[in-house]
């Protein structure tokens, strides 16, 4: 029995969300992503399963390398030629439905790209082109976008993400880190999308950036969008995040309510990572994550848990979000061991 | 020591550096904080003798420091070692990973196959990785390859600028934790720079922090 990871469902069901916002939805069902190369076959991503939602931010958290963004970009068609891509991933919204895997340029281009989805891109200083202002870069997406009157909207834009209208003026080398991420932002937001798709936006910011940064995003997800955080700074995901899906090798591990996954982790592997932490045990995982083009054929973490057992050669079912043969119990919020200082491997080493 | 006394490092009309001295005890790990823009990484530039300021004196072992960059003496070059941020600008993409290791005890005349080995060993790269070029691993991995490569030739002082900020938390532990294990048994001085004060807290001996000039 397997039952899919479904992040970003119904968890605080207490949380009004507009009317309009119940008919959109993004949701992957086993979206599986790998490219084909000359002498072997990276599996980036393994039958996927989740779900984003108006309202409400799923952080997906991983190291590099562990196909993170490779899943952000399947969800844009933005994948180089040699990607294959399988699964499903429906956008719904307006009454209607809309499969993105293998959806032709041109309605990913007229439909989805920036007016459903929008993207904040890595490191937001290099994303824009040196060579022109910020205020060109962001009248030609309202352009292409069909705004009306792009400079009065640009205007707006600035303004409503914390940017003087004459900042527009500025190249890039001109702006400060914080100022090119509010532009990012704004370019992000021209075609109104109702889902953000953050991809590593605080890489190179500094704390207080970083903070500000996750704070612009829970404002995002108040005003009834949905986001879609991918990060490896757990400490951001949990600023922002209601929803939190670790991912290893590929393979999305846990997933659930963010105090749950990044305080109560019962996978091993969200585990080691939580207590990976500087604020926390501080020990690192002991080996390195497999290879894409390698992966064994059971659980990818066994080689590297301590608890891996027989049962571990093959691959685990999902049950309540943890992929795992032997997750470690599941922890009272309140009670004495949930407690985050705690390192959740300890009594595996004892 | 590695010693900064009355450095003061310009960029245009702008002062990075106004005039700051500073000092890196061996044998402890310093840390260096504050908010980006406040110079942190200009210093770390100066007292790795990558960036000549625009006055000021830099000694290194009570060596007063004349050329900088190529133009330092080797016996002073390689007495501090310097860890990027972002490791894939600090790298030559043409280089495999166990040649971007061996590179610095190579120009040196130094070669040592067997460090080269241990220390990829005890940075946790696996033999494979060893054989592959930058573009075939990831940001971690990479990193890892230029934290052996800073040790490769014992500096007494390594300067860590933003090391582990692109990485994860359990990559960020190993790598801390290869630095700590490093100076403990060289009795090597650290220089830790970083905006995370959680990490600082949990790393250095002393943290110093800057403000914006």
């Amino acid at each position: 029995m397997t039952e899919p990871i479904t992040a970003g469902s119904a968890v605080h069901p207490a949380r009004a969300e507009p009317p309009a916002a119940q008919t959109r939805r993004l949701r992957a069902e086993g979206l599986t992503v790998s490219f084909r190369l000359p002498d072997a076959t990276v599996r980036a991503v393994s039958g996927a399963d989740f779900e984003v939602r108006p309202g409400r931010c799923l952080a997906l958290v991983g190291e590099s390398g562990c196909g993170k963004s490779v899943l952000a970009h399947a969800l844009l068609g933005l994948l180089p030629g040699n990607a294959e891509v399988s699964g499903r991933v429906l956008l719904e919204q307006d009454g209607q439905e809309l499969e993105l895997v293998g959806a032709p340029q041109a309605v990913l281009a007229r439909r989805v790209r920036g007016r459903s989805i929008g993207l904040i891109p890595q490191s937001p200083a290099t994303h824009l082109t040196p060579v022109r202002t910020a205020r060109a870069q962001l009248e030609e997406a309202l352009r292409e976008l069909g705004a009306a009157r792009p400079r009065e909207r640009a205007d707006e834009l600035a303004e409503r993400h914390g940017l003087h209208p004459a900042d527009l003026d500025r190249y890039p080398h001109e702006l400060s880190g914080g100022m090119a991420q509010r532009v990012a932002n704004a370019m992000a937001l021209a075609g109104d999308p109702w889902l953000l798709l953050a991809d590593e936006p605080t890489s190179g910011l500094d704390r207080p950036l970083v903070d500000r940064a996750m704070a612009a995003l829970r404002e995002l997800c108040d005003e009834g969008r949905a986001v879609l955080l991918i990060t490896h700074d757990l400490r951001a995901a949990e600023r922002v995040a209601d929803d939190v899906a670790v991912m290893y090798a590929g393979r999305l591990v846990e997933a659930g309510p963010a105090g749950k996954v990044l305080h109560r982790p019962r996978h091993p592997y969200a585990a080691g990572l939580a207590a990976a932490r500087p604020d926390r045990a501080f020990v690192p995982i002991p080996g390195m994550p497999p290879e894409l083009t390698r992966l064994p054929d059971g659980c990818a973490f066994a080689p590297r848990c301590s608890a891996a057992g027989a049962a571990c050669a093959v691959p685990p079912p999902t049950t309540g979000g943890v992929a795992c043969h032997h997750p470690l119990p599941e922890q009272d919020a309140r009670g004495g061991g949930g407690s985050p200082d705690r390192d959740p491997l300890e009594s595996r080493r004892a | 020591m590695l010693e900064a006394r009355e450095i003061t490092v310009r960029y245009g009309r702008q002062a990075a550096l106004d005039r700051l001295s500073f000092t890196l005890e061996p044998g402890r790990t310093t840390g260096l904080g504050g908010p980006s823009g406040c110079g942190k990484s200009t210093l770390a530039r100066v007292l790795s003798l990558m960036l000549r300021p625009a006055s000021g004196t830099v000694t290194v072992d009570g060596r007063t420091v004349r050329g900088w960059r190529q133009r330092a003496p080797r016996e002073l070059r390689t007495r501090v070692a310097l860890v990027y941020q972002q490791p894939r600008l600090a790298v030559d993409p043409r280089l495999t990973l166990a040649e971007i290791i061996a590179e610095p005890s190579a120009a040196a005349g130094r070669a040592d196959p067997d460090r080269a080995a241990a220390l990829a060993a005890e940075t946790g790269l696996t033999r494979d990785l060893l054989t592959r070029r930058p573009h075939e691993v990831s940001d971690g991995q990479l990193q890892r390859a230029c934290v052996a490569r800073a040790l490769s030739l014992e500096p007494r002082y390594l300067i860590c600028d933003e090391m582990t900020t692109m990485l994860d938390a359990s990559t960020q532990a190993h790598l801390v934790a290869v630095v700590e294990a490093y100076r403990e048994r060289s009795g090597a001085g650290v220089l830790a720079v970083s905006h995370d004060d959680v990490l600082l807290s949990r790393w250095a001996h002393r943290t110093v922090r800057f403000d914006r000039p």
